[in-house]
């Protein structure tokens, strides 16, 4: 029986800051919602314009019910169940920005998602440093990650081999293609250190010792909103990456990032 | 590789996800209430604290603002009219007869009214609130410097904090527990910017802003910023006040270190 060559295709310091990381996004998302559902409205600025919120979501009174609403950019979107007014069976529809599922933790508690939050946000940190510094010393950047002036020269081309939802066999399944490559590296070296630098934006303290954090976000308040957008952008490459690993070889995928052996079908014509 | 064992291990990693994300979702829930989960993400606290103290020096200052930036709707949080007997009646006087009192652990407890206070060293700042809700607003305050009054009391060897006790209530018990009260810690009590403000955007201060005098700690959240200081108090240690955690919302859950 062949079934393809079997090759290491991550490293087991992949593999640990992956899976590392994967909880503590998780973790950093849903106490980040609970946080935010404290305030649950975005600005832009250093100081928080009440009166013209880049996007807001409350509860409002129309006749004798409640609904839930979000507005963005001064359009108002009725989101009852989902944004601004949820709940659940026991407890009953409840003013909120994001519903009790999602937050950590579900009852509200900005004392524990904050305690959450920035624990885990150390965690991040570690984690983040030692692949980063990994990555660059062992090559992996250079080798796996940063694309060829060749690939990026084909990208069209695999945009559309992704669309038709073909994937690589053979020698070319052994390396990440282009899309892949630039997918991971915008989160890596893009999405989450702005996450971080947004974070360390928000903090008091931080911006006493470095006053560059406000400069570079344009003020506090833009920070914020920034690091909603950011975590928002992170949340669909989460959705796309899911999706990937499941067409393209869910088995095979998983048992890659778990014991870092990959088999590579044959490249069609050959056997 | 048999059928068999591919499906097992299917099922096995199957189930793994199952019982990962159950764990997740409602045991996040529940480990947020036990004491040993809230004893390890409190050290993330520590670890925050200990960074921030040794990325600040003494005389590293919060952002100052200009005039034009200062915001035309601050938000007044937490309590915005104390229905305290005695403070109720000062208000009514304008805070005429009021004094503020310094005691504890000091060499010369004061009892100081507005207008000494008002003749005493003060700052003026524009500067950036940000609530630990999430929003800033920035306003210009201005006030007698916290080291002046510490100068003038001269504080004991053993002194290590200083305790803000404040006329407004925000508990529901009915009782003295239900009052604010607030704590920093040296450095932040002789920080320049740390000041008792009594002005606010040029104006007395507003009953709803904290009137007679509301703490200034630029470097921290709003919550630290104690409104209604009736009593200034040096201690050695916060155990044995309170809740023991050195705040109203210290006491309920939250950091007592509010730089992040």
């Amino acid at each position: 029986m062949h079934k393809g060559e079997v090759i290491y295709r991550h490293s087991a310091t992949v593999r640990i800051t992956h899976w590392v990381n994967a909880l503590v996004l998780l973790v950093l998302l849903m106490s980040g919602l609970q946080i935010f559902n404290a305030h649950p409205a975005l600005y832009l600025g250093e100081d928080s314009d009440f009166r013209n919120p880049v996007m807001a979501m409350g509860a409002v009174e129309e006749g004798e019910t409640m609904k839930g609403v979000t507005t963005i950019f001064g359009y108002a979107i009725p989101t009852t169940g989902v944004f601004g007014l949820s709940g659940d069976a026991d407890s009953g529809y409840d003013s909120r920005g994001f519903p009790w599922w999602s937050t950590l933790p579900g009852y509200r508690n900005l004392a524990m998602g904050r305690r959450w939050h920035f624990f885990f946000a150390w965690l991040f940190l570690m984690n983040g440093l030692a692949y980063l510094a990994w990555s660059f010393a062992s090559g992996h950047l250079r080798r796996d990650l940063a694309p060829s002036r060749k690939e990026l020269g084909h990208i069209g081309a695999s945009i559309r081999e992704h669309a038709r939802l073909k994937f690589p066999k053979g020698e070319e399944a052994k390396r990440y293609n282009v899309l892949q490559k630039l997918a991971y590296l915008a989160v890596a070296l893009l999405l989450l250190p702005l996450m971080l630098l947004t974070g360390l934006a928000m903090s008091p303290g931080m911006d006493a010792a470095f006053p560059v954090l406000l400069d570079m976000f344009g003020g506090r308040q833009s920070a914020r909103t920034i690091h909603f957008v950011s975590a928002t952008a992170i949340v669909l490459f989460f959705v796309v990456h899911l999706v990937m690993v499941l067409i393209s070889g869910v088995w095979n995928n998983l048992r890659s990032m778990i014991t870092g052996r990959y088999v590579i079908e044959p490249a069609e014509g050959k056997s | 590789m048999s059928e068999e064992k591919r499906l097992d291990r299917r099922g096995f990693l199957a189930r793994g996800f199952a019982a990962a994300s159950t764990v997740l979702l409602g045991g996040c829930e529940e480990l947020s209430d036990r004491d040993w989960v809230k004893r390890v993400l409190e050290s993330g606290e520590t670890l925050t604290r200990v960074t921030q103290e040794a990325l600040l020096s003494p005389e590293t200052l919060a952002r100052e603002y200009s005039e034009a930036d200062l915001s035309p709707d601050f938000k007044a949080n937490g309590s915005t009219n104390p229905d305290d007997p005695a403070y109720v009646a000062h208000a009514k006087n304008g805070f005429a007869d009021w004094k503020l009192s310094v005691g504890g652990l000091v060499e010369t407890p004061l009892e100081l009214s507005l207008a000494e206070l008002r003749a005493m060293p003060s700052r003026t700042q524009i500067t950036r609130h940000d609530c630990v809700e999430g929003w800033s607003c920035i306003g210009k305050w201005k006030g007698v410097r916290l080291s002046a009054l510490l100068d003038r009391a001269r504080l004991k060897a053993g002194a290590r904090y200083l305790v803000f006790h404040c006329a407004d209530a925000l508990g529901s018990t009915g009782t003295e527990a239900d009052k604010y009260y607030e704590s920093i810690g040296l450095a932040d009590a002789f920080h320049e910017q740390t000041i008792l403000a009594y002005e606010m955007n040029g104006e007395t201060l507003p009953i709803p802003h904290g009137a007679p005098l509301r703490l200034r700690v630029e470097r921290q959240l709003g919550y630290k910023m104690a409104k209604y200081v009736m009593r200034i108090e040096a201690v050695d240690s916060l155990a044995g006040i309170r809740g023991g955690r050195g705040g109203f919302w210290e006491d309920l859950g939250y950091e007592w270190y509010a730089g992040i």
